[in-house]
């Protein structure tokens, strides 16, 4: 079993959701990633999501595609990503990491080089958020030889036989959108969300995490009920981009994240 | 002659749907509709009467005789889009998608634009058929193209200044595909040319198409045969598209779409795909030509003209390319300016910049050609929308 699969079940015995944090691989800057990676982990997270930043981002709200333009800024590049990778293992952090990304990035590198270097740098799993289930074909086979897992997105416009090829070509988890939308912060989760959870988990044997739009504790504490994973993103990319390259940065993620770890444990 | 795509929207290996899942099942309700009101005699019937009576289809083709004679070679003939409601062919695929849009019992269109004149266009359609419009544009296109921004302002439409990466088309692309993944089910986006996810390409082009199919009849008409030559700009290329399909299975007619040279051919300095930094990779949906770096980071452009300004070129272009049946070439800012003066004098047309460069094409080529051979130029709008940006650069000599 993948790395991925482990924590998720982990988390299922724990009879809580797997706590997931996005943050885009060189914001601020490339040398700041490996820590607040660290810290993520110390403050409670189960699963990193790295984006590796794309210049056209259209999934994203204006906070990632900032996030994105300030981490191109300061040079980052899809190989300083992967070897990013592999100074998060070498400073011994065994998290799982799902690269999250655009298709132009890993077609330019080239599929399968791209997957054997993320897989030997230590990366799990990879999420192309333009890639559905259509184009997976020129992608999915590279991965899943070197061991990387496909994350695929699933979205309330999903039909059911969309989510059932979504979790079949997936693997580690599936990712559902918690609205039509790009990232970003929101006050309210949709009313339906458990409705909606309730029928992709049905037509998916793979665990479910929600993600998009989710930033505090009390919003984690409500997803977390039914969904497996419980994604983090814009809220704590906020965060970064207020305190910028800064020493206090690590340790500052590290507290906010810390309770929004803790809203995965169901009451 | 409607040689593609195939049912997952390639045109050979380029095309496909490369978006956020929650546009699978709006390009889907789409592709379906558009089937749909193909073989729908009452919904073509309803078109082609809105291009007649609205529009002023047929646009005439036009013999510039001062033109020809003054470089001497072949005869120059003009398809006049430029006469077209709201000033360019825009408005043909602008008045087909919101005539879409209404089947699709959206209340709301959204599009993006570059020169302004597809946002023009979509503006227009939407006040025509009573839907709610939002039009994205970089801000540096606004500022360049500021009385088509009135116009659409005075039309109904929110315009929406788009102030991320290069502020230009690209961008707000971008952003208008943000709005339709958040408000995708009340909301058409009218892409404006034949690029983006299947099935925009075909949609688009098939739209356009009625470009070449009145330039080929009217063409046969006046000469009895075909051109030598026909020539079109090319940005994303839609009117390009349409003037061709109609003579791209007629092997002997020579296709050359023009691209934008800019003011150099280092990075950033022009927006020709099929030059430098060009090659296939993945942009607002669709696997194409495209100007980026080493790392897939697209790359900034430039031209004169703000509706040849972007990045990538449609998919059915790039097949076309690698094909060879059309022949891509560049034209400079300083030749386009140069040719939106010279129709100006000799024939009293004011071209769009946008046009200017197929026109400068075919005036550097005609004196080469014998006498009797003739080109045929997609002059795709007028140039009202320029007046003031050309007097910018010149100094104010406009």
């Amino acid at each position: 079993m993948s790395r991925l699969a482990d924590v998720f079940q982990a988390a299922r015995k724990e009879r809580r959701a797997a706590f997931v944090a996005y943050v885009t691989a060189g914001d601020p800057a490339p040398d700041h990633t490996v820590g607040i990676v660290r810290a993520l982990r110390r403050g409670g997270a189960d699963v990193v999501e790295l984006g590796i930043p794309f210049s056209d981002p259209i999934a994203d709200g204006p906070t990632n595609q900032r996030a994105a333009e300030r981490a191109l800024e300061a040079g980052m590049t899809p190989r300083g990503v992967i070897e990013t990778v592999a100074a998060i293992r070498s400073a011994g952090e065994d998290l799982p990491v799902v690269l999250f990304t655009y298709a132009n990035p890993v077609v330019q590198y080239g599929v399968r080089r791209f997957a054997e270097d993320a897989a030997s740098a230590g990366a799990d799993g990879v999420l192309l958020t333009d890639v559905p289930v259509e184009e997976m074909e020129r992608f999915r086979p590279a991965f899943t030889a070197a061991g990387l897992d496909p994350v695929l997105l699933v979205t309330p416009t999903s039909t059911k036989e969309r989510i059932r090829a979504a979790a079949r070509l997936s693997r580690g988890f599936l990712y559902y959108v918690s609205r039509t939308g790009v990232t970003g912060v929101q006050t309210h989760l949709g009313r339906s969300l458990d409705t909606e959870l309730r029928a992709v988990k049905k037509l998916s044997k793979l665990p479910v995490a929600v993600g998009f739009g989710i930033s505090s504790p009390r919003q984690v504490a409500e997803a977390a009920r039914l969904a497996d994973g419980v994604v983090v993103g814009s809220a704590i990319v906020d965060q970064i981009a207020r305190i910028g390259a800064n020493d206090a940065l690590a340790d500052t993620i590290q507290r906010f994240v810390t309770p929004l770890a803790e809203a995965c444990r169901r009451r | 002659m409607k040689a593609g795509p195939d049912e997952k929207g390639y045109f050979g290996v380029y095309g496909g749907s490369f978006v956020p899942e929650t546009l699978m099942a709006p390009l889907a309700e789409l592709s379906k509709a558009y089937q749909r009101a193909r073989r729908d005699r009452e919904f073509q019937g309803r078109l082609d009467e809105l291009l007649a009576s609205y529009v002023g289809r047929p646009t005439p083709l036009y013999l510039a005789n001062r033109l020809s004679a003054r470089m001497g070679g072949a005869r120059i003939w003009l398809k006049r889009e430029d006469l077209c409601h709201t000033g360019a062919h825009k408005i043909n695929n602008a008045l087909g998608q919101a005539l879409l849009a209404r089947k699709m019992g959206k209340e709301r269109v959204i599009a993006e634009t570059g020169a302004g004149q597809h946002g023009v266009a979509v503006a227009t359609a939407a006040a025509l058929l009573g839907l709610m419009c939002r039009v994205y544009m970089g801000s540096e296109d606004m500022r360049r193209q500021a009385p088509n921004v009135r116009r659409m302002r005075l039309l109904g439409a929110e315009v929406v200044p788009v102030e991320s990466g290069s502020r230009t088309l690209k961008d707000a692309i971008n952003e208008a595909l943000r709005d339709w993944v958040t408000n995708v089910r009340t909301t058409h986006y009218i892409l404006g040319s034949v690029l983006g996810p299947h099935p925009y390409p075909m949609i688009v082009r098939d739209f356009q198409s009625v470009i070449g199919r009145e330039a080929f009849g009217q063409f046969r008409k006046a000469t009895r045969g075909l051109p030598d030559l026909v020539v079109a700009c090319v940005g994303g290329g839609s009117n390009a598209a349409g003037i061709f399909s109609a003579f791209i299975p007629h092997e002997r007619v020579r296709l050359v779409a023009v691209e934008a040279g800019g003011r150099g051919t280092g990075a950033g300095e022009h927006a020709a795909r099929f030059a430098g930094s060009g090659r296939p990779g993945v942009i607002h949906g669709t696997y194409t030509w495209l100007l980026q770096d080493a790392d897939g980071q697209v790359e900034p452009t430039h031209s004169v003209s703000a509706g040849l300004d972007y990045p990538a070129i449609g998919p059915e272009h790039a097949m076309w390319h690698d094909t060879g049946r059309v022949s891509y070439t560049r034209i400079g800012d300083r030749e386009a300016l140069g040719s939106f003066h010279l129709l100006s004098e000799t024939e009293g047309i004011i071209p769009a910049l946008e046009s200017a460069h197929a026109i400068a094409y075919a005036i550097k080529v005609a004196p080469a050609m014998p006498l009797k051979a003739n080109i045929l130029v997609n002059l795709s709008g007028r140039g009202d929308k320029d007046l003031d940006e050309v007097g910018r650069l010149e100094g104010g000599s406009v």
